[in-house]
């Protein structure tokens, strides 16, 4: 039995389809049509909701979290145990009902306010999204960085945005804003406590296991099943390929699978660990990451999506791949057979590709901590000075996909680069080291010739392709550009190199 | 006249503003639509056994079930709606299923088996224009001896020339929703369309001649679209046939939405032009003569593509005097979706050619692009004449260009700029300040009119029709305002219902900028009409003069008498037998054009903008970032500043993203690659400049009689993008040191600025 919150009811579906999108379940199965299908792809934002989920506060009380999904990509099995938020129940319903205006929500009322609707029909889900970052935003006053992140997953076609900027900024700079949500929080929470966390079998080929080997056993079971993580990949074979999975197994409730960890000498991360939770983990160890996991998508996509299904997708354009790839690191490959450690640039095979075999899942990833802290270098410190930079380049700067993702970890003493690995995207048929470029740069000063040298060397690494995205030829002189902005930023850490750094 | 919000805005939020599929339920069937793997051939075999056979396939039709016309041209022949034998681009419509669900008629259509005798097809404008090929015949437009004057030029001192070439990609709408109808059977035969449609009459006369049905047979209704930017003016209609054909033969309602893809790959864009220029010049960057040729993409069919080609011709003297002007149009034909309508219609495709040649003047001078613009401009007698003979009058692009550069402090800006970029050598901003002239009226003089009913109810409430549809652009919001500003009764008590074709009839397309100044204009008549009558009533009544008789949002007021609320008032107005109802109708005056000598006053009057923006870019990779954009744009006497301003701002980041990074791709066998979000690149929040100033151009009533004295604000702003494109080229030049001309094409996408630094570099 599938439960979830719904408009302060707990809703029992027993035998919903696997493959049935939120999004569909609301328009079609309760006319709820308030959400809006603009692409059916995950890349509009019109369809936006909000998913709040029981979780514990560094204090270890429990509180819920809310953070926007697309529904269109969020198949229904993905509520279990979740409070689901629609732009129908954000408005309080006032007695009179006539009166609407003075029950809007203030994620709506700033919208109305700042005339930041137009045709509307993209509305729904900028409320949505405006909803969720009311939720979160922790820093006031709230920069316009933050405002693109957090709506950088909606497309508007009418306003240009600038009233939308100006309600955000409204909005979130207002300081705390108690809302019904906030006064109902104790009969959510309950109403959630109340969801038991058991292992859901539909009858209708969703399952949904809550320890790994329960999931192990499923998989051997059913190796043809379609693992389902944050499944924004995985969906798009049913909303746009127009396939029907007959079996899913979903990992959403193996807590074993979310977890962000440090042991001595590695961060631990759980394959299942949304996109949004690696982020918040890993600015810590490494605030170079930062700009690219947040542009990594859009929000709606970061909070579903998995770091493991990043990889187990295997496409060659994921961002993730080539930033593990880079730094050294593994990942756990688990079954009822048992286990295997494989280093993240061996995975991949080739197109679409990888290890991974039927009856296995993705359990986790090991980067190890000398990546960003010279002191665990095995070598010890000895002067050594760690560069970790990871350079995105798309069409469009927010919510897409790279033309170009480099990853380079280099260790430098004084000037001389003494190791280099590093990780590409789009480059190639798969996520891919550049062992040319590795070996030509090592041991050298990145100078004029040391460029010139490494330009040939990825010559020999990769012979990328034209394709939607861009031409080969791009391709070839972007990656080779690259290193020419790696150079500077080594050299002359004052200079800004990209048009995102530069504060004007 | 205030900042009223959206009519819809409270329901928008709350998502209770119903958008056509919002209203579909489970009594409804699904249509799909089945197209062409192919560019270009022949079919030689349909079978749709499979299809037929398909889980939950209620229906399936081919060309030979259509029972009236088969072909939906607007204007011109060239589309059929199903095709039996010829295909002329890839995804052209040739089967449609009708079944219980949505992904059953999607699925089925897979199923179908086509084959094909395939032709070679003509992709590429370039072939096209060295072919020959077109859809409509060319058509020229001159004035002065533009030949003579180029040929003279290299003989005289003084004179320059430079010619050249330059291509403007197409553009997706990409409206939020997609192209969707419903249709329920009514008596009589007749049928009942809901559409998301710019143009019902013209969906309502093409339903009826599909369906071999007379246009009282057919209601068409259209409450809001989500999006249309022109791409529902003609591209709207085959859902709609679709639909009520289905619901007739079937006798069941029906919905016809296009999936995203499907709606990307089989609708019309705007079209892609090569825009080839020869000029000649003096040394103090003044033009003489302009050569210029327009070749526009029109894909399969000539659809709108005269018009939009003709408005190219129309706007590539933007806001420039030409002396002497050879301007040859053509309509080119490729194998390709037939382009169509997209805010600015071919427009911003001529207006792109005049800016490219001022920079480019201003290269070969040195000069700041910025004085050869104002140079330039169109001013006194003799230096006021349009290549198509119309005078401009009233023109305020000198008067805006001027404050706009003091305000945004253009030049010291500029001198900065180039500080930054002699001490920068991986990043380089530019800044650029460009113009916007734009007329205004449908070209096609009879589409200038429009109708409006208008009822008076016996409580003082209004019901207001118009002809026009509203797309967010606020046109019901600005209509409203103006009928209770004329009539007195308050907002509130105005509601405007879904435009149907059984109010008011035979309208034209809500496009060409002109919503409200031919339907406000429209309701503005027929408000006049209701008031007259109530003011003959009340002069019969009372013992007053008209002058004595004040109408206000609480009633109206006598002289020397006691108020009467609008309820007291309608009723004892209806008491005494006046009708309160009137339609209004309006046509605009004062134009006529004569095509066959490219002669004539086509637009009422010319809408006026400009706009200075300053662009980063980073000269390895080539992205992007938008630092700064000053605008003052003139709408005459704003009717709603905040909806002005709102399209002020989403036509300019329209442009925008068509200039940059808005890139339409094909595969060489035809197919649309870029035919979701996820590859086709809209305007996403981050590419909002850093700073944007806005400002409405204050205390400049329009002279031209128009509604509350107001300009068209729709299509202009989004020419106000070009200063991006321009200042792009500026940051550009700074990495040959401003000596090379960068050849810039649009979309200035990463790739393309790149290619385009490296070329400078290079030379």
């Amino acid at each position: 039995m599938l439960q979830f919150l719904h408009q302060n009811q707990i809703i029992n579906e027993a035998r919903l389809p696997a493959d049935l999108t939120v999004l569909d379940y609301l328009r079609e199965s309760q006319s709820l049509c308030g959400t809006k299908e603009g692409c059916a792809s995950g890349d509009c934002g019109a369809c936006t909701v909000v998913i709040g989920e029981l979780v514990q506060d560094a204090e270890g009380n429990e509180t819920i979290r809310y953070r926007s999904a697309n529904s269109c990509i969020t198949f229904v099995g993905a509520l279990h145990g979740k409070q689901l938020i629609t732009v129908d129940e954000l408005t309080q319903k006032t007695n009179p009902p006539s009166d609407t205006v003075t029950g809007l929500h203030p994620s709506q009322r700033v919208i109305v306010e700042h005339h930041a609707s137009q045709c509307g029909f993209c509305t729904p889900g900028f409320v949505m999204s405006l909803f969720a970052a009311m939720k979160t935003a922790k820093d006031v006053p709230v920069s316009r960085e933050y405002i693109n992140e957090q709506l950088g997953g909606n497309l508007c076609r009418c306003t240009g945005y600038r009233p939308i900027i100006d309600a955000a900024e409204k909005l979130l700079n207002c300081g705390d804003i108690v809302d019904q949500f906030d006064h109902n929080a104790g009969d959510t929470i309950q109403a959630l406590r109340g969801i038991a966390d058991n292992s859901v079998e539909t009858g209708s080929g969703f399952f949904r296991p809550v320890s790994l080997d329960q999931l192990y056993l499923l998989k051997q079971q059913h190796p043809d099943a379609a693992v389902l993580g944050g499944g924004t990949d995985l969906a798009l074979r049913v909303t746009q390929q127009l396939d029907s999975l007959e079996s899913v197994i979903m990992l959403d409730g193996v807590a074993a699978l979310s977890f962000v960890t440090q042991t001595s000498d590695e961060i631990r991360i759980g394959a299942g660990t949304s996109l949004t939770g690696f982020r918040d983990a890993l600015v810590h160890y490494c605030p170079e990451l930062d700009p690219l996991l947040a542009r990594f998508a859009g929000t709606q996509v970061r909070n579903q999506a998995t770091v493991g299904g990043n990889f187990a997708n295997a496409s060659p354009v994921g961002d993730l791949p080539p930033v593990f790839i880079a730094l050294n690191a593994s990942l756990v490959l688990a079954s009822a057979r048992g286990e295997r450690t494989v280093k993240v640039h061996e995975f991949f095979v080739s197109y679409k590709e990888t290890l991974l075999q039927p009856d296995e899942i993705i359990r986790e990833f090991m980067i190890p901590l000398a990546a960003f802290d010279v002191s665990l270098l095995p070598s010890g410190d000895n002067g050594i000075r760690i560069v970790n930079r990871f350079y995105k380049v798309s069409k469009r700067i927010d919510d897409d996909i790279s033309a170009v993702c480099a990853a380079f970890h280099l260790q430098l003493s004084g000037n001389t680069v003494v190791a280099a690995s590093t990780g590409f995207g789009g480059m190639a048929a798969i996520p891919k080291r550049a062992q040319a470029l590795e070996a030509t740069l090592a041991g050298r000063v990145l100078d004029e010739q040391c460029l010139l040298d490494a330009v040939v060397a990825l010559t020999r690494d990769f012979q990328p392709i034209d394709d939607v995205r861009a031409t080969a030829e791009y391709r070839s002189k972007v990656s080779a550009n690259l290193l020419h902005r790696l150079a500077a930023e080594i050299y002359t850490p004052d200079v800004a190199t990209t048009v995102e750094s530069h504060g004007h | 006249m205030g900042t009223s919000e959206h009519e819809s805005a409270v329901k928008h939020v709350c998502g209770a503003a119903p958008y056509v599929d919002d209203t579909v339920d489970a009594t409804y069937r699904h249509i799909a639509i089945g197209g062409s793997e192919i560019a270009h051939g022949q079919i030689t075999r349909i079978d749709l056994s499979d299809v037929v056979a398909s889980d939950g396939v209620v229906d399936v039709i081919t060309s030979d079930d259509i029972p009236g016309h088969v072909d939906i041209g607007p204007v011109f022949k060239g589309d059929p709606l199903l095709t039996s034998t010829e295909i002329e681009f890839y995804g052209q419509a040739i089967f449609a299923v009708l079944a219980d669900t949505r992904v059953q008629a999607r699925k089925a259509i897979r199923k179908a088996r086509i084959e094909y005798s395939k032709s070679v097809p003509v992709l590429e404008l370039k072939e096209a224009i060295a072919k020959k090929l077109y859809v409509r015949p060319p058509h020229r437009m001159q004035r002065g001896d533009a030949i003579g004057a180029l040929n003279d030029a290299t003989n005289s001192p003084g004179i320059h020339t430079l010619s050249g070439e330059m291509r403007v990609g197409g553009q997706e709408h990409f409206y939020l929703e997609g192209q969707v109808a419903t249709a329920t059977p009514d008596e009589d035969n007749g049928v009942h369309v809901v559409s998301s449609n710019q143009n019902p009459t013209e969906a309502q006369k093409l339903v009826a001649e599909v369906l071999g049905l007379s246009m009282k047979d057919v209601l068409l209704e259209t409450r809001r679209l989500g999006g249309g930017f022109g791409g529902k003016e003609t591209q709207a209609n085959a859902c709609c046939c679709f639909a009520a054909l289905f619901a007739l033969r079937n006798q069941c309602k029906t919905v016809c939405r296009l999936s995203r893809r499907d709606d990307m790959i089989i609708t019309g864009k705007r079209h892609e032009f090569i825009n080839e220029y020869e000029v000649a010049f003096s040394d103090d960057g003044a033009i003489n003569a302009v050569k210029y040729q327009l070749a526009g993409n029109c894909g399969s069919s000539p659809d709108l593509s005269d018009a939009i080609v003709d408005r190219a011709m129309f706007h590539c003297d933007n806001a420039y005097y030409y002396p002497n002007a050879l301007i040859d149009g053509l309509r080119c034909k490729t194998h390709t979706v037939s382009n169509t309508a997209f805010r600015g219609f071919g427009g911003p495709q001529g207006m792109i050619a005049s800016e490219t040649v001022m920079d480019e003047i201003a290269f070969a001078l040195q000069m700041d692009p910025l004085d050869v613009r104002k140079r330039n401009f169109y001013s006194d007698e003799g230096t006021d004449i349009t290549p198509y003979y119309q005078v401009v009058t009233d023109f305020t692009v000198p008067r805006m260009v001027d404050s706009l550069e003091k305000s945004s402090g253009y030049r010291s800006r500029r001198d900065a700029i180039r500080e930054y970029n002699r001490a920068n050598h991986i990043l380089k901003k530019g800044i650029a300040l460009t113009p916007v002239k734009f007329g205004i009226s449908f070209t096609a003089t009879h589409l200038n009119q429009a109708g409006a009913l208008l009822h008076l109810y016996t409580d003082g409430t209004v019901h207001l029709n118009h002809g026009g549809t509203e797309m967010g652009q606020g046109l019901f919001t600005k209509v409203a305002q103006v009928v209770s500003t004329e009539l007195g009764v308050p907002l509130a008590s105005i509601k405007i219902s879904s435009t149907r074709t059984d109010k008011v009839p035979n309208t034209s397309a809500t496009a060409a900028s002109s919503g409200s100044d031919l339907n406000g204009m429209a309701a503005l008549l027929a408000a006049r009409k209701i008031k007259s009558r109530l003011t003959e009533f009340l002069l019969a009544e009372h013992n007053c003069t008209a002058q004595e008789i004040e109408f206000g949002a609480e009633g109206v007021r006598i002289a020397n008498e006691e108020a009467l609320s609008w309820q007291e008032l309608a009723t004892a107005a209806w008491v005494a037998r006046i009708s309160l109802s009137a339609t209004g109708f309006y046509k605009t005056p004062d134009i006529y054009y004569d095509r066959e000598n490219a002669r004539g006053r086509p637009f009422l009057y010319y809408a006026n903008g400009a706009a200075v923006s300053e662009v980063l870019i980073d000269t390895l990779t080539g992205e992007l970032k938008l630092l700064r954009t000053d605008v003052i744009h003139d709408v005459g006497s704003s009717i709603n500043e905040a909806i002005d301003i709102g399209q002020v701002e989403g036509g300019f980041i329209q442009g925008v993203g068509w200039l940059t990074t808005e890139e339409l791709k094909w595969n060489t066998e035809g197919r649309l690659l870029t035919d979701g979000p996820a590859t086709y690149k809209i305007p996403a929040i981050g590419d909002a400049p850093a700073e944007f100033n806005v400002e409405l151009l204050a205390d400049c009533p329009n002279p031209a009689p128009t509604v509350i004295r107001s300009k068209a604000v729709g299509e202009p702003p989004l020419m106000l993008a070009f200063s991006v494109w321009c200042a792009i080229r500026d940051a550009i030049a700074a990495t040959g040191d401003y000596k090379v001309f960068p050849k810039l094409n649009a979309p200035a996408t990463a790739e393309e600025i790149l290619r385009c630094v490296d070329e400078v570099k290079a030379s």
